[in-house]
């Protein structure tokens, strides 16, 4: 086969693969909005489900919309705190050693672990603990869903500031904490931003982590200790109903969830702008 | 010599299994600017990031022997690094400005060893950056960011960045390399004005550069020191049959 044609194939190939990925994507956006638009209402966001609201009666969502921002939120906070920490760990302090290898493999495979894992084991603890179902629970199992992702996509944009950056810092007398939070997490800020968001997305859709562990309540969040509704489980209740309305309505929400991340996706680029004003590339 | 400022004693570098450098011992003349040269891969940067410690970060190195800055061993395990590193700056072969404006990147150094003033970072950004010629180019936009100076402008913000934690000693890896001609002469301009109150060691391979630069020179080849001495011999009568055919560009 001459050069010519072999380019033209593969490169037809790769635009081919490329279409299905965003094809499937536009795919999913159309059915979402064009299943849920219909039946998305102010009411459905400002309110909470009323009796009969899984029967087809009068109510919203305001009850997961709330309850899976703090379940994201908290988890998302608290991930960042873990690992944060860990990333600038791994990357400035240990290097290569073998218990820094220990720790990205560990990651790796809680990466690779079914999030209905999470939410049993969540479950387990707080069955010993005679917790019941809860924010907090909700939040202790997003935040061990989340912590391997944002810890290593972290990490991985910290591993691409460059030795000499850091050797500047070291050159001036700086010592390891200094350099790792002035120059380190100043240099990778924006990718640090992209590994929050990957997490918090990840997090926000997330259902069979808080399906034990966070309940689903009517009520909007209230206490720590109580039960919370998630959107990801407000579709799947909605959905499973017979009712044709309600079943739209497992759409509409599902239509607000994907709106929730695109906004914070969006708010994340425009305050990011400004961190990265000063970034050396 | 009169006044060493630096003394190495049996300075051994190793590498994983490299030996890069071996059994090093020479002076350092204080006040005066010091050109080490030789073939790439000679040990120059090695030898230099030695003088501050920054060659222990690479992983797998090994250091044995002395080096003494006025008489104290930096190697000596009770030694702080970071005020080694305070005491002995580096311009390194790249500009590597820090992710900050340039202000910040001058008072970088000043603000980590605990200087709060507001009027006294003030006074020290501005007689480091006229110290180091950029004032004039910078003064109206100090809280830029430091990445939309041009390359030459950043070698003289780091040399800048590097004089304001007042170091004794300045390192040079090749400072000029990645610059063009009028900003290297710039460079070269400011470490002749600035070898009055500062031992300057320089590594280069240019040896127009070290002729024009250099009270001192030290010649390492393959990680030996072959020969050292004041310029105006070691340019006139060299000694050794390797420095005599390097000079002449048999290398």
């Amino acid at each position: 086969m001459d050069k010519r044609r072999e380019e033209l194939i593969f490169q037809g190939l790769m635009i081919a693969s490329a279409l299905i990925v965003i094809g499937s994507l536009v795919y999913v956006l159309v059915v979402v909005v064009l299943k849920g638009l219909p039946a998305l209402n102010l009411a459905m966001l400002i309110q909470t489900p009323k009796g009969g609201y899984y029967l087809g009666g009068e109510g919203g969502i305001l009850n997961a919309i709330t309850g899976s921002l703090c379940l994201a939120g908290g988890a998302t906070v608290l991930a960042l705190l873990l690992s944060l920490p860990i990333a600038l760990f791994l990357q400035v302090y240990s290097g290569k050693s073998r218990f820094s290898e220990f720790t990205r493999l560990s990651l790796d495979v809680l990466w690779g672990v079914p999030s209905i894992v999470y939410g049993a084991f969540g479950f387990t603890i707080m069955v010993f603990l005679g917790v019941r179902a809860s924010l907090l629970g909700g939040v202790m199992a997003l935040t061990l869903l989340e912590l391997p992702i944002m810890t290593r996509a972290m990490e991985e944009v910290i591993s691409m500031v460059p030795f000499e950056l850091k050797e500047s810092a070291y050159a001036l007398g700086a010592t390891r904490l200094e350099t790792a939070i002035s120059v380190v997490v100043k240099q990778s800020l924006p990718g640090i931003l992209t590994a929050i968001l990957l997490a918090f997305g990840r997090g926000i859709g997330d259902a069979a982590s808080v399906l034990f562990t966070a309940g689903y309540t009517d009520n909007l969040p209230s206490s720590l200790f109580r039960p919370v509704a998630s959107l990801p489980l407000a579709v799947f209740f909605q959905l499973a109903t017979p009712f044709p309305e309600v079943q739209q309505r497992a759409y509409a929400s599902a239509l607000v969830l994907t709106i929730i991340v695109l906004l914070i996706s969006l708010g994340c680029r425009l305050v990011g702008g400004r961190f990265t004003a000063h970034v050396i590339r | 010599m009169a006044n060493p400022h630096i003394s190495v004693h049996n300075l051994n570098v190793f590498y994983r299994d490299d030996h890069t450098l071996k059994d090093l011992t020479v002076e350092i003349p204080e006040r005066q600017i010091t050109v080490i040269i030789g073939p790439s891969g000679c040990g120059k940067t090695t030898f230099l990031k030695s003088l501050n410690r920054l060659v222990e970060l690479v992983e797998g190195t090994k250091i044995s022997g002395q080096v003494l800055l006025h008489g104290l061993d930096i190697y000596r395990p009770d030694v702080d690094v970071t005020e080694i590193r305070k005491r002995i700056g580096l311009l390194s072969q790249r500009p590597h400005p820090l992710p900050m404006s340039i202000y910040d990147n001058v008072a970088f150094g000043p603000r980590i060893h605990g200087l709060k003033g507001r009027e006294e970072l003030d006074r020290i950004v501005e007689d480091h950056l006229r110290a180091a010629g950029l004032w004039e180019e910078v003064k109206d936009r100090l809280r830029a960011p430091s990445s939309r100076l041009s390359a030459g402008q950043q070698q003289r913000l780091c040399l800048a960045r590097g004089l304001a934690v007042e170091p004794e000693v300045l390192l040079g890896d090749e400072p000029t390399s990645a610059l063009d001609p009028i900003s290297a002469q710039h460079i070269e301009r400011r470490l002749l004005d600035l070898k009055e109150n500062y031992t300057i060691v320089i590594v280069t391979h240019i040896l127009r550069q070290a002729r024009r630069l250099a009270d001192y020179v030290i010649f390492l080849y393959l990680g030996e020191l072959v020969e050292h001495g004041p310029a105006t011999d070691f340019f006139n009568h060299p000694q050794e049959a390797r420095t005599r055919a390097y000079i002449r560009g048999e290398f």
